[in-house]
């Protein structure tokens, strides 16, 4: 097995080579409490701080993700203290100033780019922040999206922004107030209330679903196989 | 780190054999086949993987060996030496597990007007609902209803789920996503402002509703938001390891215990809601697993001991399309997309064994048969062994750049690691991914012993033996929001527990030793330890 040497937190440890940042500290003997969730990319929440062999330059990574290189120095950042204003989307507005109203630290971006730099979703941090300040939603909420809140981009910022929390709040703003609500869904759920039967089965058979609840298995095995799948793309 | 020089002769057979194989079709299995498979190479149907639970509420029942080893297990506390009577936390309800589940019950109780508290052994948030990319179910189209909804459900379930549950959670998921929808859920939609649905495995109307991707992270960080602004209480990295009962054996509270600290805590409830989630990270059979970090099964463990009996939890739901190389991402979904996209399943000489598209059931038994029965399985140097799903011939079906294009989560992902997924095949093996069976519930979420509500994995019986795709993101949801608007209900008409007790516990306790059960083995298991078995022995507990 190619061995490389690291250093977890200065201490150095010898782990075989290509194993995650995560898996090279449970190598070393860490039983992990924080700084490890869902391991596989998605949770954010195993957010580190990585100083190559020989480099000026500090990078960072999700230590789930990151796979080490020998000489690697890196130290977990597994919380990092969050500004989290308190706001009630329904009473709110999805422009600039309702921003400002509760970020805004937002108008102070310097546009450095620090934040994109940092970003282990390669996503246009800076853009999304200033898409906010121009009151511009959907574009802050569409270049978010794929934000893990990893608050990587947070330790980062010289004008302390928070910038996940800012592209939570976008994503909530356009879809309570952007996006256009679907108007199938008040109908649907006044059917539901009324117990009324919206859709004909297939093979043209009328029950409510509680009356359904009362069938045999094998009346319900013959419903079952008289339906025809729907044309239409799958997920 | 990319192949190794044994992949990569194999992958010269499976590249050999790509022009060929364009327009092959590998036939279905008939019905008749598809049983035959499953009985010989389904996990769930491999006896001596299972035995019979000898404690407990569900004693004689059937379950995966890893985890009757839980329940049969002794707690971590001793009783007697924990000080009941002084509250650390005195609340209407108790909330266990910060997932979607949790968060969906802490905020239904809220609004109804509950005092809430949630505790979780992990970051909020921390959970399988983040991981969720596929989608959510709900019947809100012309064509579709509930009712529809319902009998998709029941067929994947194999007929055998508890109609009162599936009742409530078909009818209830266009109000979830009307919910959703108001708190500003991302969702998908289409030019008529539409929510965008789709079809999932095993659904006979277009339901699946998503937010790209990411739908799971977006409705977990939503939710998490809204809890936020509203102030509801969450303690994190403090797990429950023990329910307290009221001298009448009515759910009071739980012993919680600060992971980082070490320090136990009393929390007193009228009401307690478990959503801890499942099993995954038990490793059914060895299996790598989808799951997050604490998918442990404490809660099943913790409910088994206050008298929740089980359903269902000899089927397990294995994923035919888990990452099995390279070793960092061991276990990690590879979405079914890619074989709906045109991908092949091929050994490795490169030669189909498969359709590619059989249910997830019949497809993983047919994978598990080709690398342990055929022997034709690619063999990598961490002792897994795996078969080869040829994404590149998706580039030859629709063109140059289609796998960059239709999954850039997944290309992400591979290139991470030095695998260019559009010129090299992907490495599977089936993975665990959902535990089935849980704690028995009614439509209100609630079990057997008073004033205990669980939502979620925890809970057993919504998906008979097979949960479809979509339907957990549904599941949290619904029962969470049932769960929090009942508990509501409830604590406004009892009392606040008199008395805090492990009489339950001491109990289960006798019954152990009765059964000669092996007084070192303790749980729950909390978290799993994934250091070398070398550094675990020298390890001494001085501070």
């Amino acid at each position: 097995m190619d061995m490389v040497t690291v250093y977890i937190m200065g201490r150095e440890y010898q782990v075989p080579a290509g194993l995650t940042i995560m898996k090279a500290m449970e190598y070393a003997g860490y039983r992990l409490i924080r700084g490890c969730g869902c391991r596989g990319g998605f949770c954010g929440g195993c957010g580190t701080i990585i100083r190559k062999k020989g480099s000026y330059k500090l990078t960072v990574g999700l230590a789930c993700q990151t796979v080490v290189e020998d000489g690697m120095q890196f130290a977990q950042i597994p919380y990092y203290p969050p500004h989290h204003p308190d706001y009630m989307l329904e009473n709110m507005e999805p422009t600039a100033e309702q921003i400002l109203k509760i970020y805004p630290e937002v108008f102070r971006c310097l546009s450095c780019n620090s934040c994109s730099k940092v970003c282990p979703q390669d996503l246009r941090v800076m853009d999304y922040v200033q898409a906010a300040l121009r009151g511009d939603i959907a574009k802050a909420a569409d270049l978010s999206f794929d934000c893990l809140n990893c608050g990587l981009c947070a330790t980062r910022c010289p004008v302390e922004i928070v910038q996940y929390n800012v592209g939570n709040l976008v994503k909530r703003l356009y879809s309570r107030y952007i996006a256009p609500a679907d108007d199938r869904l008040d109908k649907r759920c006044k059917e539901i209330e009324e117990n009324k039967v919206s859709t004909t089965l297939d093979g043209g058979f009328n029950a409510t679903l509680n009356e359904m609840t009362q069938f045999d298995k094998k009346k319900l095995k013959d419903l079952y196989n008289a339906r025809v799948k729907e044309p239409g793309e799958s997920a | 780190m990319s192949y190794t020089n044994e992949m990569r002769e194999s992958i010269k057979k499976v590249n050999a054999t790509r022009a060929k194989r364009l327009h092959e079709e590998y036939p279905q299995l008939t019905l008749e086949e598809r049983a035959k498979i499953l009985s010989a190479f389904h996990p769930d149907h491999k006896d001596e993987a299972f035995r019979k639970i000898t404690v407990g509420p569900s004693k004689g029942e059937k379950a995966p060996n890893e985890f009757v080893d839980v329940l049969e297990s002794y707690p971590l506390e001793s009783p007697d030496e924990i000080d009941l009577n002084t509250i650390d936390y005195d609340v209407d309800i108790l909330i266990i597990g910060g997932g979607g589940g949790g968060s969906a019950a802490s905020l239904w109780a809220h609004m109804n007007g509950a005092n809430v508290l949630m505790c979780t052994k992990l970051r909020h948030g921390e959970a399988n609902t983040m991981m969720a990319q596929g989608g959510i179910q709900a019947a809100v189209s012309e064509t579709d209803s509930p009712q529809i909804h319902y009998l998709d459900i029941l067929g994947g379930g194999h007929f055998d789920n508890f109609p009162e549950l599936v009742e409530a959670m078909a009818n209830d998921a266009p109000g979830i996503i009307k919910w959703h929808e108001k708190l500003g859920v991302m969702y998908d939609k289409d030019e008529k402002n539409h929510m965008l649905i789709k079809h999932g495995g095993g659904t006979s109307r277009m339901r699946m509703h998503s937010a790209r991707d990411y739908t799971g992270a977006v409705i977990m960080r939503t939710l998490k938001d809204e809890m936020e602004n509203r102030k509801i209480p969450v303690l994190e990295y403090t797990a429950a390891i023990d329910l307290l009962l009221d001298d009448e054996g009515k759910a009071a509270g739980a012993l919680l215990w600060n992971m980082e600290t070490k320090e136990y805590k009393i929390a007193r409830a009228k009401a307690v809601i478990v959503a801890t989630g499942g099993f995954g990270r038990l490793h059914i059979q060895n299996f790598p697993t989808t799951n997050h970090y604490g998918a442990t099964a404490d809660g099943l463990v913790m409910i088994y001991r206050a008298g929740v009996k089980l359903a269902f939890m000899d089927a397990v739901q294995y994923h035919p399309t888990g990452a099995i190389w390279p070793e960092q991402i061991v276990g990690l979904l590879v979405t079914e997309k890619v074989r709906g996209l045109g991908a092949q399943v091929l050994n490795i000489d490169g030669i189909q064994f498969t359709y590619p598209l059989e249910p997830r059931d019949v497809e993983s038994a047919k994978i598990i048969k080709e690398c342990l029965e055929v022997k034709k399985g690619v063999p990598t140097p961490t002792g897994n062994i795996g078969v080869w799903l040829d994404s590149p011939l998706i580039e030859l079906k629709l063109g140059k750049g289609a796998v960059k294009k239709n999954l850039p989560a997944m290309f992400r992902q591979y290139e991470r690691f030095g695998i260019d997924i559009s010129v090299d095949p992907i490495l599977i093996y089936p993975t665990l991914h959902y535990q089935n069976g849980g704690g028995m519930i009614n439509s209100d979420a609630e079990t057997s012993v008073p004033n205990l509500f669980l939502a979620g994995e925890v809970a057993g019986g919504i998906h008979g033996r097979n949960r479809l795709m979509g339907n957990s993101l549904l599941d949290i949801n619904v029962f969470g929001r049932r769960a929090g608007i009942a508990a509501a209900k409830r604590v406004k008409t009892v009392d606040i527990p008199k008395k805090l007790t492990f009489n339950h516990v001491k109990k289960y306790v006798e019954e152990l030793k009765s059964a000669k059960i092996p007084e070192d083995r303790k749980s729950p298991v909390l978290l799993p330890d994934y250091s070398r078995i070398e550094k675990r022995v020298k390890r001494l507990s001085i501070f």
